[in-house]
């Protein structure tokens, strides 16, 4: 270990052989989908733990998220005299890149982590080996459920975001500050189309595939590396899940806008 | 008591990155037969189990298993040797969002089509086996270890296994509730043919179920045998083993305690 260029392609390796087992940890789980046990109530769990409670978080930052809008864009646009537009503002932000992005980094926050927790979990005491040797594949059993679930649970809960808080922002915008009702609403209408609707679909949908593949990827291989198999293997998985996702969420949202905006 | 391998290992060596932690390991394991396989922590015994049991990836031509080389399994036939075993984990390995009762009928109910009913029947049947019957509700984190493990042991016998593999019976537990899985072991051996496979630390229990035993020291093999033959072995290093253990009673209190404090692994 002396040789500073050995260590340096040992770890360059390493990485590597990470990128390609995370690479293939997808195909594994796409194969998983087709195979048994069958998913229906394991995904409306899931969906349960990942959507229904997450409503009450994503609500919340929302409506403060639309009305801190409203208000930042009234005191600027009341500069130029066209406050009219705060409903412009306040939409345009929040479907194209707030819902979207707030709403996946509350889901990793409260889901992710504990996805990559209690999977981390089941792989230091040896319940990922149970399955495999009761000859259940692992991938259909604990990571295709929550992916089928996050890919329906995201759109809906990044819906349900942009709705709180073009609420929000109407009643800062209409209720506190005056703008009319009317003008919040066509400026809303006028400014905001099914293309920036669009975008964040597409946002959501790759969102809740990156948190899901990152966070279960993290709590499945927990451990495994290093060689042994603690609870801090566990906190370090959780907490590199986290991060990792927040990371590949806001480089993924540049990305996906880039590339629908200028294409 | 001769009777043909079920498995037989040639020149195992095993690896952790470029760490060998086991060498040249070979012996068989008889059919309808208790194997014990024993040796100090650390020794390697966790690694050969994974070997045996599929977890670890084997070389071709180091474990047969009834004449078909397990290095070259496809998926497929490594789906079918699993669905033959029943595997029992040092720690139990039970779901734990899970009660026990759903933890044996997973099995179950993934790989066959029996009717809700009849899978109720044969989980609660195998919880009474092993002495939990009355605590099919509870979740793992509600029972003690002795009883997920007792637990474990149910769930490993869910789908009527041939062979049972056990990693560790009884680290952790107390001496009563060790010795009643050490019966449990002798009976599927005696009530079903069940070939069973034990690893372990414990010289009391390995001697009590033991058909046959291998003795293993820093991943290799020390000896192989009857228990009898085991006992009589005049190797030095099989007696040193033998004697750090067996008899802490001969030894001074200072290293009393400290075969104790060496037990707690
Ligand atoms: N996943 C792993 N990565 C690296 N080294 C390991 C791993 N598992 C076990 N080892 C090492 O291999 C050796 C044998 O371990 P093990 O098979 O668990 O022994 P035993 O079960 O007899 O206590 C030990 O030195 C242990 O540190
Ligand atoms: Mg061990």
């Amino acid at each position: 270990m002396s040789n500073p260029i050995q260590t340096l392609g040992a770890f360059g390796l390493n990485k590597i052989y990470d990128a390609g087992r995370f690479g293939v940890f997808l195909l594994y789980t796409l194969r998983g989908i087709f195979r048994p046990p069958a998913k229906f109530w394991p995904v409306v769990k899931q969906i349960e733990f990942l959507g229904s409670k997450s409503i009450l978080l994503v609500g919340f930052t929302a409506a403060f998220t639309g009305m801190v809008l409203a208000l930042q864009g009234y005191y600027t646009l009341s500069q130029y005299g066209s406050e009219g537009y705060v409903g412009a503002g306040v939409g345009l932000s929040l479907v194209r890149e707030l819902g979207p992005v707030l709403s996946a980094l509350m889901v990793t926050g409260r889901a992710g982590s504990a996805i990559a927790a209690e999977i981390g979990i089941m792989r230091i005491e040896e319940q990922i080996d149970a399955l495999e040797c009761m000859a259940i594949d692992a991938y259909s059993y604990l990571v295709v459920p929550r992916f089928i679930a996050s890919l329906i649970a995201m759109p809906l809960l990044v819906a349900y975001c942009d709705i709180v808080g073009i609420l929000g922002g109407h009643l800062v915008g209409v209720t506190l500050l005056g703008v009319s009702s009317g003008a919040y609403w066509d400026g809303f209408f006028a400014s905001v189309f099914w293309s920036d609707v669009h975008m964040g679909l597409t946002k959501s949908v790759c969102f809740s595939i990156l948190i899901v593949w990152i966070c279960t990827y993290k709590g499945f291989y927990a451990g495994v590396a290093e060689g042994h198999f603690g609870p801090e293997a566990v906190s370090r998985a959780t907490t590199n899940a986290v991060v990792l996702s927040s990371i590949s969420i806001l480089i993924s949202d540049y990305v996906i806008t880039s590339v629908l905006l200028y294409s | 008591m001769q009777s043909e391998n079920l498995i037989d290992i040639h020149g195992l060596n095993s690896y952790y990155n470029d760490r060998q932690v086991l060498f040249d390991i070979s012996f068989g394991i008889p059919m309808h037969q208790v194997t014990v396989i024993m040796g100090v922590s650390g020794c390697g015994k966790t690694t050969l189990f994974r070997h045996l049991t599929g977890l670890k990836k084997t070389l071709p031509g180091k474990i047969i298993i009834e004449g078909k080389d397990m290095g070259e399994f496809s998926e497929a036939q490594l789906m079918r040797y699993r669905r033959r075993i029943g595997v029992l984990f040092q720690s139990g390995a039970l779901f734990n969002s899970m009660t026990l009762y759903e933890n044996i009928a997973l099995p179950l109910r993934v790989h066959t089509k029996l009717a809700d009913e009849t899978i109720r029947i044969m989980s609660i049947m195998k919880l009474n086996m092993v002495g939990l019957s009355e605590f099919w509700n509870y979740m793992p984190s509600q029972v003690s270890g002795g009883m997920k493990k007792r637990a474990g042991l149910a769930r490993a016998l869910a789908m009527e296994p041939q062979v049972l593999f056990v990693d560790e019976p009884s680290s952790g537990l107390d001496p009563i509730t060790a010795a009643g899985l050490d019966r449990l072991i002798l009976e599927l051996r005696e009530t079903m043919g069940m070939t069973v496979v034990v690893v372990t630390h414990e010289l009391e229990s390995a001697f009590k179920i033991a058909d046959r035993m291998v003795v293993m020291d820093m991943g290799t093999i020390m000896a192989v045998g009857t228990p009898e033959q085991i006992q009589a072995s005049e190797d030095g290093r099989v007696r040193q083993f033998l004697n750090r253990e067996a008899d802490p009673q001969d030894l001074s209190v200072d290293s009393y305690v400290k075969c104790l404090l060496d037990r707690r692994e």
